[in-house]
């Protein structure tokens, strides 16, 4: 009998000690969670440090992506003014991210290293279009830390005409 | 004549808003008591740590829309949360909140009496909005609710009888001129215990809310209800829960009378605090103990809360009839 009493009283008292431990809520907006390196966020196209582009509209991340999100269109590039090295650049680039599931398997396709997945997850928008993201909304708007690599890309001056 | 009718009605106004504001702030202060129980913070986006919540439910709950069910008996269904609230509020007009007249409505001699018998009232709410509302659920719910709400009511009369005995009157204001030196929860210990777990069982508080939990019974009798008459259903829960503490403080803690370390506190304050403690401990029960399966309940209730009440009884009864002084 005055063990089931005891055992009230314990029960109790640990929930009384509860109300003095420091919460474990996170007041979201003000305060944020830091995500991991390697969050599966918004998708971006890096750029090389000269300015260039390195995705190479090679079109792996489209066949790689499992949701069918991604769209690539691949033109030639002029050699006046090259919007990559090489010969090829992605000329349309588009992301559905409300397709988008996020595993990251099109950044583990791309060859360049060009596409990243960031730590942006407030995606929430209004309309359908809008999460359609255009090649302008997802070009990197500050140069990663990558250079041009030796010897990957021959210079590119053009196609050549083959005389018979 | 004209005088006391005035007075009567300024009581009347003052008593019915402190019980709403009461009701609207004890309505926040268990979300967020609860809250940090949990180690959480209860709601704080509404207002400066959640004070505007209570309006936000009140809002919500007025612009809702009102569905009645097409079978649902026309006038019982709008009567039921009506009862309900009507009998909750009434039952605090004979509680004084402070010696002499204490800003009771009215100071009946047979104060106790009054007050058991608007609680016993206040089932029907319960018991009419189960059978008006034709749904299996509403009525099996109401019916567990009045069941336990009556049986309990003996029990609570019973340990009741004992503070009679030791007080010697009905009259509220008496009884807690009797506790001037010792509160009537020392002596009387037992009883306390008696009449704090029946209290619990009349307000459908856990650990006895089986008959209005929402993941047992989806809402009890008041799951047919939508918009403000769930509101009045609700908030006479809470008016109900604050008349059983205040009878709690006035019957057993002393009611207004000083607080040991706290002398210097008017009595009306006093007894303001003595409530809020007995609120808190409501809450801290609620948040700590599980609920009890019905027919536990009810075999609890009349088997081990009554042969408790009557023992109580009988010691009080030898004690107050041998060594008693005779007033």
């Amino acid at each position: 009998m005055l063990r089931d009493i005891a055992g009230v009283a314990k029960g109790m008292a640990t929930t009384l000690k509860q109300l003095f431990r420091p919460k474990v809520t996170i007041s979201y907006p003000e305060v944020k969670k830091p995500r991991s390196a390697r969050y599966h966020g918004r998708h971006e196209l890096r750029v090389y440090e000269n300015g260039l582009e390195m995705c190479v509209g090679c079109e792996l991340c489209q066949v790689a992506c499992p949701a069918a999100a991604i769209t690539v269109l691949a033109a030639e590039n002029d050699p006046a003014s090259p919007h990559s090295p090489g010969e090829r650049y992605g000329y349309k680039y588009q992301v559905d991210l409300l397709r988008c599931i996020f595993c990251g398997l099109c950044e583990e396709a791309c060859p360049t290293d060009c596409l990243h997945l960031t730590q942006e997850f407030e995606l929430a928008d209004f309309t359908r279009e809008s999460l359609i993201l255009q090649k302008d909304q997802l070009v990197a708007k500050a140069p990663s830390g990558f250079k041009v690599p030796l010897g990957v890309y021959p210079t590119y001056e053009g196609r050549k005409v083959v005389k018979p | 004549m004209l005088t006391s009718v005035l007075w009567l009605t300024l009581k009347a106004v003052v008593l019915v808003v402190v019980l709403l504001l009461g009701a609207a702030i004890e309505l926040l202060l268990e979300r967020k008591v609860l809250g940090y129980f949990q180690m959480r913070f209860g709601p704080n986006r509404v207002g400066p740590w959640g004070l505007f919540q209570p309006i936000a439910d009140v809002v919500k709950m007025l612009v809702k829309e009102d569905i009645i069910p097409r079978d649902a008996d026309k006038i019982v269904y709008r009567m039921a949360p009506i009862i309900a609230f009507f009998t909750a509020l009434c039952a605090y007009a004979i509680i004084p909140w402070g010696p002499g007249d204490g800003f009771a409505m009215s100071h009946p001699n047979a104060g106790i009496l009054v007050f058991l018998a608007l609680g016993s009232l206040s089932v029907y709410g319960v018991a009419l909005g189960g059978w008006a509302s034709q749904s299996k659920y509403s009525l099996l719910g109401s019916m567990r609710a009045t069941a336990q709400m009556i049986s309990y009511e003996l029990a609570m009369g019973m340990a009741l009888i004992g503070i009679l005995l030791m007080a010697g009157t009905t009259d509220l204001t008496k009884i807690v001129a009797a506790q001037d030196n010792l509160y009537f929860i020392f002596p009387q210990i037992l009883g306390f215990m008696v009449f704090f777990v029946a209290t619990l069982a009349e307000t459908s508080r856990t650990p006895f809310d089986l008959p209005e939990a929402e993941t047992e019974l989806v809402g009890g009798f008041n799951t047919e209800y939508a918009g403000m008459r769930f509101g009045l259903f609700f908030l006479g829960e809470i008016v109900h829960l604050l008349n059983m503490a205040s009878l709690v403080t006035l019957l057993y803690l002393g009611g207004w009378n000083r607080i040991f370390f706290m002398e210097w506190l008017p009595p009306t304050a006093a007894f303001f605090l003595k409530v809020c403690f007995m609120i808190f401990i409501y809450m801290w029960i609620r948040v700590t103990w599980p609920r009890l399966r019905y027919d536990r309940l009810m075999s609890f209730g009349w088997k081990v809360m009554l042969p408790l009440a009557a023992l109580n009884l009988v010691g009080t009864a030898v004690y107050v009839a041998l060594w008693a002084p005779k007033a």
